[in-house]
């Protein structure tokens, strides 16, 4: 199968397999006025699996959020049909506006203007907490 | 906003300034005419989203011994919350009229909502289940004041360790003295949330998990009672059902060392019966009294007096 190669754009390689939709909507690419391919289980020698999806346009795309979601992605910049950067992800310290509290009892569950922020307090287990309440994203 | 010091959780104060408070809290009992107008033309705003006696009570009571003023409301239905304002357009607007806010709020994480959105210093009065800082400064001090010291201390705490913030903050701050241990003591429904047993682990301290207080009432120096809070519950069953677990009486208190101090942050309900109030090893009548007294401390600390 062919799908033509970003020009000026990036290309998010080695998203875990099946998780490629998921990212979409969180970067919200649906809101974009440019080609983005979505390709879907392809071989990888490192995980037998993955998903890939090339964005033909330049972005500024939200490395904390996407960090937080899968830290294994690779981020390769094009510009001008050649890789400029590669890009490793990293599990952010701090999630702005990516995941909301849960807590009822927390005051951004009555105060909606106040922007969901959360602290990471545990890299091997991959635990936030918000920083209000404390409570733990599940 | 980078310079103004606030209180939220006890652990923005470092040990030296506990150390400071406590001991400025010993010289306004021992100097009182030094303090009486030290806050003269000062104003501080008590903003409580949620009723209490003792801790608005004693922020107002120290305030005044200070010779400042205070204003604000003692529930939301009284100020533009019952409206539907927001925490963060009351407290900018009545950080414009005061120089200091005590606040009090059911939702957790409020005062760090304030914080970011006043220029004068924000002390956390009880934020839900959360946190209640003033209160640890409280428990610390009858603490010194009882024992003469802050660490090598066995801690029991008993009854609601799950909503009992001030179980969450008291056992925060004592994390941070050498040889402490916590007992704690509750039904299995209201034991102490995962976050402070995971700051315990980290910390390395001993802490063990008990519905026994007979069993534990023995090898305790501190004995720390709290209520089971009604409000805290969405089911009301829950409430009645484990409202009772735990009476102190003086047929429990025989189990107990001679020199155990028993504390509790009130108001109680029935959780220490009457008849203990007479034992001399009863402290939590003194304990409101340490509050004032700490609060009064606070206050100047953040005010930047002295």
């Amino acid at each position: 199968m062919n799908v033509d190669g970003v020009k000026n754009g990036i290309v998010l390689d080695h998203i875990k397999a099946g998780e490629s939709m998921n990212i979409y909507q969180l970067l919200q690419l649906d809101k974009l006025d440019c080609c983005v391919a979505i390709i879907q289980n392809v071989k990888s020698e490192k995980y037998g699996k993955k998903d890939i999806i090339k964005i033909d346009t330049e972005l500024e795309v939200d490395l904390d959020a996407l960090g937080y979601i899968d830290n294994h992605i690779t981020v390769n910049v094009v510009e001008n049909g050649e890789l400029a950067r590669k890009l490793h992800l990293e599990l952010p310290e701090t999630l702005t506006s990516v995941i909301q509290c849960k807590n009822p009892r927390c005051i951004t569950s009555v105060e909606q203007e106040i922007v969901h922020k959360f602290k990471l307090v545990n890299k091997e287990k991959k635990t936030y907490r918000c920083v209000y309440c404390d409570a733990e994203y599940k | 906003m980078e310079n103004v010091r606030n209180l939220i959780n006890i652990t923005d104060l470092t040990l030296d300034e506990i150390d400071h408070l406590i001991e400025v809290a010993d010289d306004i009992v021992a100097n009182p005419t030094d303090y009486q107008d030290i806050c003269r033309h000062k104003k501080l705003a008590t903003l409580f989203f949620e009723p209490s006696t003792r801790t608005r009570l004693s922020f107002e009571a120290a305030m005044l011994e200070l010779g400042g003023s205070v204003l604000g409301f003692s529930e939301a239905k009284s100020s533009s919350a019952a409206k539907g304002e927001s925490v963060s357009d009351t407290v900018r607007t009545v950080g414009c009229y005061a120089d200091i806010i005590a606040m009090r709020h059911p939702k957790e994480g409020a005062p760090i909502v304030a914080a970011q959105k006043t220029v004068v210093p924000i002390i956390n009065g009880g934020d839900g289940g959360h946190f209640h800082p003033t209160q640890t400064l409280t428990d610390l001090l009858t603490i010194k004041r009882r024992k003469g010291r802050l660490n090598n201390l066995v801690v029991g705490l008993c009854g609601d360790l799950q909503f009992g913030r001030t179980v969450h903050s008291l056992i925060e701050a004592m994390l941070r003295y050498e040889n402490v241990e916590f007992v704690l003591i509750s039904p299995n429904e209201l034991r102490v949330p995962e976050y402070i047993k995971e700051k315990m682990n980290e910390v390395g301290v001993k802490w063990t998990e008990t519905t026994s207080l007979e069993e534990a009432l023995p090898k305790l120096d501190i004995l720390y009672m709290t209520r089971v809070q009604r409000e805290r519950f969405f089911n009301q069953e829950d409430y009645i059902r484990l409202k009772d677990s735990y009476i102190l009486d003086l047929a429990k208190l025989k189990l107990a060392k001679e020199d155990l101090s028993i504390m509790h942050p009130l108001p109680r309900v029935n959780e220490i019966s009457v008849e203990v109030d007479d034992d001399p090893r009863a402290d939590y009548f003194f304990q409101a009294l340490c509050g004032k007294h700490v609060r009064m401390a606070l206050i100047l600390f953040l005010l930047g007096i002295k």
